[in-house]
């Protein structure tokens, strides 16, 4: 399971990857939102997937499923919506100031 | 208990959100932001001299001790960088009163600023790596809405790109805490410290490390500086002293306490690789220094070298050359905004961006241009200034370590920093005047204030190293000594 979903994770920063590289604006968004889901996922898997024991460790229990990397997710996944969704709004006012969604188009400024 | 550790963090946040009220009142955004800094100054005066007497001191959240909760653990390094920010942060804060910006101040520019300190004394004090994420992002996302706060072109364009920047390391930030966990199994410092000890730091660990390496150096500016002139531009007088004075340096708080506290079994491979950084770092900065006629990006590459020649206190490795960097560290905080505030006060004044362009302003402002010239020599490391100190300390540890090279292009730089602002002081500021008396914008001592009060600063912690020496002793101390953070950290009396 854990080698699946590590696969699934490297298949998310490439599509990712690709995203970023795109001259397009909004791309670059979905990608950094893809990119964190990748990197969401890859939290879970390293806190171990397993499931059916209790999630706290105790005299009387064996086996312990790891609560942690769920609450590290849970903030992370918070943090990275607020800059998600701070990012599509400069990208949607900037392309309202310059007119464009192009980032070739938005290269530099014409003072040197 | 000591409860009193949070409030460095937590008073910015509670009164950055209260005055989210008082939208329409100005003055009272203004001189409530100003007094919470004044209070947090204070207040962080005081656990700097508690921490001093009774050692570390540690803050358990919801009293879960630690490794299990998060706590906030105070060291000397930590609380001297949190009441130097806190004090430039009053400073740039009171500019910013004084410049009457009032399109930014309508739209929270004093609770965003407050919220940016907040972050920033967080970072300094957490002992737990995904609470100093949390606080990373909680300035950062700050520093994206000052970043962009007026909607101007350049503004929004350079805003995509540092946001962009920022986002692809806060994710790298996200992969070394996921591997971290993965192969150490807990997220506490001195918790991480005492395993990575016993582990003997593999391979494996040490390649983690270098994924730390790349984030703190994006943030710090370390080699990945190409981010930073084009933003810092961009920005209002008072926030760009702020950002310079602080953003960078948070960065580079992580890396000293990440290779002093961490890894810090490997330094043939992870300390030389920060010495080979440094050294790029140096260079680059120095040649976009002397480059560019462009104030504010000379300003900014000055941002570049500096950190270059704190890192190489972190590379020589050795007690000396770490109390030089944090001798430095403070230094460059306090006169890193200094130099952003006069730059933006000159391009104020004078109306251009470019230093040929005017001449002669010390007839005018003459105040100005001495407190200018201070900055120059300051920054140059002239003796009766701060600079001084930290540059012979940080001389004699890289020399002691054998770091021949890195020493050499170390005081180079210092050259290139005094030869670029130089330049801008004798073709600004000296000279036939280009600006005639009747067309003379007046300079408010508002405006004057801060930057005098800083001049006197960095001129007094020339003059007195004595009072500032023991609290740097005992930083280093600790910084080389991790057993003592892990103590105070960890101890469960």
């Amino acid at each position: 399971m854990e080698t699946m979903i590590t696969l699934v994770v490297g298949v998310l920063v490439s599509v990712a990857t690709y995203l970023l590289l795109s001259k397009n604006l909004i791309r670059v968004v979905l990608g950094t939102a893809i990119l964190s889901h990748a990197v969401h996922l890859l939290l879970m898997t390293m806190g171990g997937l397993k499931i059916g024991s209790v999630p706290i460790l105790g005299d009387h229990v064996d086996t312990y499923t790891d609560a942690l990397p769920q609450a590290l997710i849970l903030t992370a996944i918070v943090i990275s919506f607020a800059v998600t969704a701070f990012f599509l709004v400069l990208v949607y006012r900037t392309y309202q100031s310059t007119g464009t969604d192009n980032l070739q188009q938005m290269r530099g400024t014409n003072d040197e | 208990m000591n409860n009193i550790l949070v409030f460095p963090m937590v008073l910015p946040i509670i009164v950055g959100v209260l005055l989210l009220f008082f939208r329409s009142n100005p003055n009272i955004q203004r001189w409530c932001s100003v007094l919470t800094m004044v209070v947090v100054f204070l207040i962080s005066l005081w656990i700097l001299e508690k921490v001093m007497n009774e050692g570390i001191l540690r803050l358990d959240f919801g009293e879960w001790a630690p490794p299990f909760g998060i706590t906030f653990v105070a060291d000397a390094f930590a609380m001297l960088l949190v009441s130097t920010a806190s004090l430039v942060s009053i400073l740039c804060l009171l500019y910013a009163v004084f410049a009457r910006d009032e399109r930014r101040e309508k739209f929270f520019l004093y609770p965003f600023l407050l919220l940016l300190v907040a972050g920033v004394n967080g970072a300094f004090l957490t002992g737990d790596l995904f609470n100093l994420f949390v606080c990373f992002e909680v300035m950062l996302l700050a520093s994206y809405v000052l970043m962009t706060l007026g909607g101007e072109k350049k503004q929004l364009t350079e805003g995509i790109k540092y946001i962009l920047i920022n986002i692809l390391s806060s994710w790298f930030f996200l992969l070394g805490i996921a591997y971290m966990y993965g192969t150490l199994g807990t997220l506490n410092l001195a918790q991480l410290s005492q395993r990575i000890a016993e582990a003997g730091q593999p391979p494996l660990l040490t390649t983690i490390s270098i994924l730390f390496l790349i984030v703190f150096s994006l943030k710090a500016g370390l080699v990945l500086y190409f981010w930073l002139p084009g933003s810092y531009g961009a920005l209002p007088t008072a926030v760009s002293a702020l950002f310079a004075a602080l953003l960078t340096k948070v960065g580079v708080y992580a890396l000293f306490r990440f290779f002093t506290l961490l890894f810090y079994h490997e330094p043939s491979i992870t300390h030389t690789i920060i010495g080979l950084m440094a050294i790029v770092t140096m260079v680059g900065g120095s040649l976009g220094a002397i480059a560019y006629v462009d104030l504010s990006k000379i300003a900014a590459y000055n941002v570049v070298i500096a950190i270059g020649f704190i890192l190489v206190g972190l590379a020589s490795h050795n007690v000396e050359a770490i109390q030089g960097s944090i001798y430095y560290l403070i230094h460059d905080i306090l006169v890193k905004g200094l130099l952003f505030l006069l730059i933006g006060t000159v391009i104020y004044l004078s109306g251009k961006t470019r230093f040929h362009q005017a001449s002669g302003l010390i007839t005018n402002y003459p105040l100005l241009g001495w407190i200018f010239l201070i900055t120059i020599l300051s920054l140059g490391g002239i003796p009766p200034f701060s600079g001084f100190a930290g540059k012979l300390l940080i001389g004699q540890g890289a020399l002691g370590a054998g770091e021949y090279v890195l020493t050499a292009v170390a005081f180079l730089s210092s050259l290139f920093v005094l030869y670029s602002l130089l330049r801008i002081f004798l073709n600004m500021f000296w000279g036939e005047t280009s600006i005639r008396t009747q067309n003379q914008i007046p300079l408010s001592k508002g405006m004057l204030a801060p930057c005098l009060v800083l001049a006197a600063l960095t001129a007094g912690l020339g003059l007195g190293m004595d009072v500032v020496s023991p609290y740097v002793t005992e930083a280093a101390h600790v910084l080389m000594n991790p057993e003592l953070y892990i103590e105070g950290a960890l101890n469960n009396e």
